[in-house]
């Protein structure tokens, strides 16, 4: 899938989101990207939703629950908070969810930097597959795939997604 | 088993941290770009400066010579990782009560410890326990002997790397009692399999070994020829305590000679940073005005030292144990 089909799924989603904060009456947002596709997607959501704070990068690395199995990886940028997280409304976004455990390392850390008000989960692909219980509140697309076929983003420019067979790099958590 | 270097499992996974000794450049760089993380989570502004990757994991700080610094820097390493910490003052424990070095340690496997932090005054010491203790142990080096001291280098490393960037066009001086400092040889090493240009040891002949310069080293006796056109100067103590025979006639002429002011400096590039792995005897090794001038990042070693400390346990804990149980199959 090429950049414009992303670049449109991802205005959805703002749209999408624009429509949850107002229900919710949220005025002021934050947002908080995972490393490293989700920075990518939470980079355009913050551009489109105009939000005045700068975006929050999460590196989830110290927080992995198969650390054991996997060790550290220190090529990835550390997390960046720039604001204060104390009931602030955050906007926690994703490429992709699937067993949802990034999701729950993620939420883990961003309450070691204090106590949001809310968090509200966006994701630009939903794949099945939940070893959690956590739930998206707004996804761009979910694709049917087989069994074992792996999806990812590469970018950050041109973003593309990829579909692909089972293979050994596929996506662990 | 493993095969090769004690220190890694067989896929070059870092298991013990005993030496730089046998180390590959990528493993010293991971090790530093590991910690370069970890020091990213004090700037973060968090209300908890801990994560919670060692949990559960219980490190023992077994210490058979005394140390406050480096104690303390494990200690803090180990607790912002969120193990659980024992400190064992050896003096007051069981051995002055007979029980042999081997007993301790079995017992403390039997309280399920998971990684041993060991500082002794014997060469060695760390390596001897490595060997004896159960596989699913991990040995830090803190301090043995005038043998080695990795985790002092690699935080001395990290700083270098903070200020200058690239090592391979570095000339580096360490300065002072090379004979007896084990801080010194751990350096060298590192220095060379990272790949500086030219290392440089400045030391009367009496505070040199025999082979210096077999450790791939250039001797000078002359602080001001050998500080000259230098990126770093690394002071190192005076080591009071191993001192055994006339080395010195007395601190006076030692400072005269070797001690480093903001005069002989001058000679060293501009942008030079000094270096001293503490505790610094003020007026024996350098002046004050140096200690605490533009120059000196002897505050910033400290912090490093708990982000390399926490870079090398997480790496020894985080990953040896599966790699190993595929050996045995």
């Amino acid at each position: 899938m090429q950049e414009k089909a992303i670049v449109d799924l991802i205005d959805g989603m703002a749209a999408e989101l624009k429509t949850r904060l107002q229900q919710n009456h949220i005025t002021d947002p934050v947002m908080i990207g995972i490393h490293t596709g989700g920075v990518w997607v939470a980079k355009q959501l913050h551009q489109t939703l105009d939000i005045s704070e700068e975006l929050g990068t999460l590196n989830i690395s110290f927080y992995r629950d198969d650390f054991s199995r996997i060790g550290l990886n220190p090529q990835v940028d550390p997390s960046n908070i720039p604001f204060e997280v104390e009931n602030r409304h955050l906007i926690l976004v994703d490429d992709v969810l699937q067993t949802g455990r990034t999701i729950r390392a993620a939420m883990n850390e961003i309450f070691d930097f204090g106590r949001p008000a809310s968090i509200m989960l966006a994701t630009l692909i939903e794949k099945d597959g939940r070893e959690l219980p956590i739930v998206a509140d707004v996804v761009g697309m979910k694709p049917t795939l087989k069994e074992g076929d792996y999806i990812s983003l590469t970018g950050p420019s041109p973003l593309t997604l990829v579909f692909g067979k089972p293979s050994k790099d596929s996506e662990a958590q | 088993m493993m095969k090769g270097n004690r220190q890694t499992n067989s896929k070059g996974q870092l298991k013990h941290f005993l030496s730089i000794d046998g180390l590959k450049r990528d493993l010293l760089v991971e090790i530093l770009n590991n910690a370069e993380s970890f020091t990213s989570l004090a700037r973060q502004g968090r209300s908890v400066k801990k994560v919670p990757l060692l949990r559960g994991k219980t490190i023992t700080n077994l210490f058979f010579e005394s140390s406050t610094r480096t104690r303390t820097t494990f200690e803090l390493a180990a607790k912002r990782l969120s193990a659980d910490v024992l400190n064992l003052n050896i003096s007051t424990s069981a051995t002055s009560k007979g029980e042999s070095l081997l007993d301790t340690l079995h017992n403390l496997e039997a309280m399920h410890c998971d990684m041993f932090v060991v500082r002794h005054a014997s060469s060695g010491a760390a390596h001897f326990i490595a060997k004896h203790c159960a596989p699913h142990i991990s040995v830090i080096n803190a301090g043995d002997g005038s043998h080695s001291h990795p985790t002092q280098a690699m935080l001395d490393m990290l700083t270098i790397r903070q200020h200058k960037g690239d090592f391979t066009p570095l000339r580096v001086a360490i300065v002072g009692d090379i004979l007896h400092s084990r801080v010194a040889r751990s350096q060298v090493l590192a220095l060379n399999t990272l790949g500086v240009s030219e290392v440089r040891v400045i030391a009367p002949r009496t505070l040199l070994p025999f082979d210096a310069r077999a450790l791939g080293v250039h001797v000078y006796h002359d602080l001001i020829e050998g500080i000259s056109d230098v990126d770093v100067v690394i002071m190192l103590r005076l080591q009071k305590e191993r001192m055994s025979g006339a080395l010195l006639p007395t601190e006076a002429e030692y400072f005269k000679l070797y001690g480093l002011t903001e005069e002989k400096l001058k000679h060293a590039k501009e942008d030079v940073i000094v270096m001293h792995p503490g505790p610094i005897n003020r007026g024996v090794e350098m002046d004050s005005a140096v200690a605490d001038g533009k120059h000196s990042v002897i505050l910033e070693q400290v912090s490093n030292g708990i982000a390399v400390r926490m870079a090398i346990m997480s790496m020894c804990l985080g990953t040896h144990q599966d790699a190993d149980m595929e050996d045995t199959v």
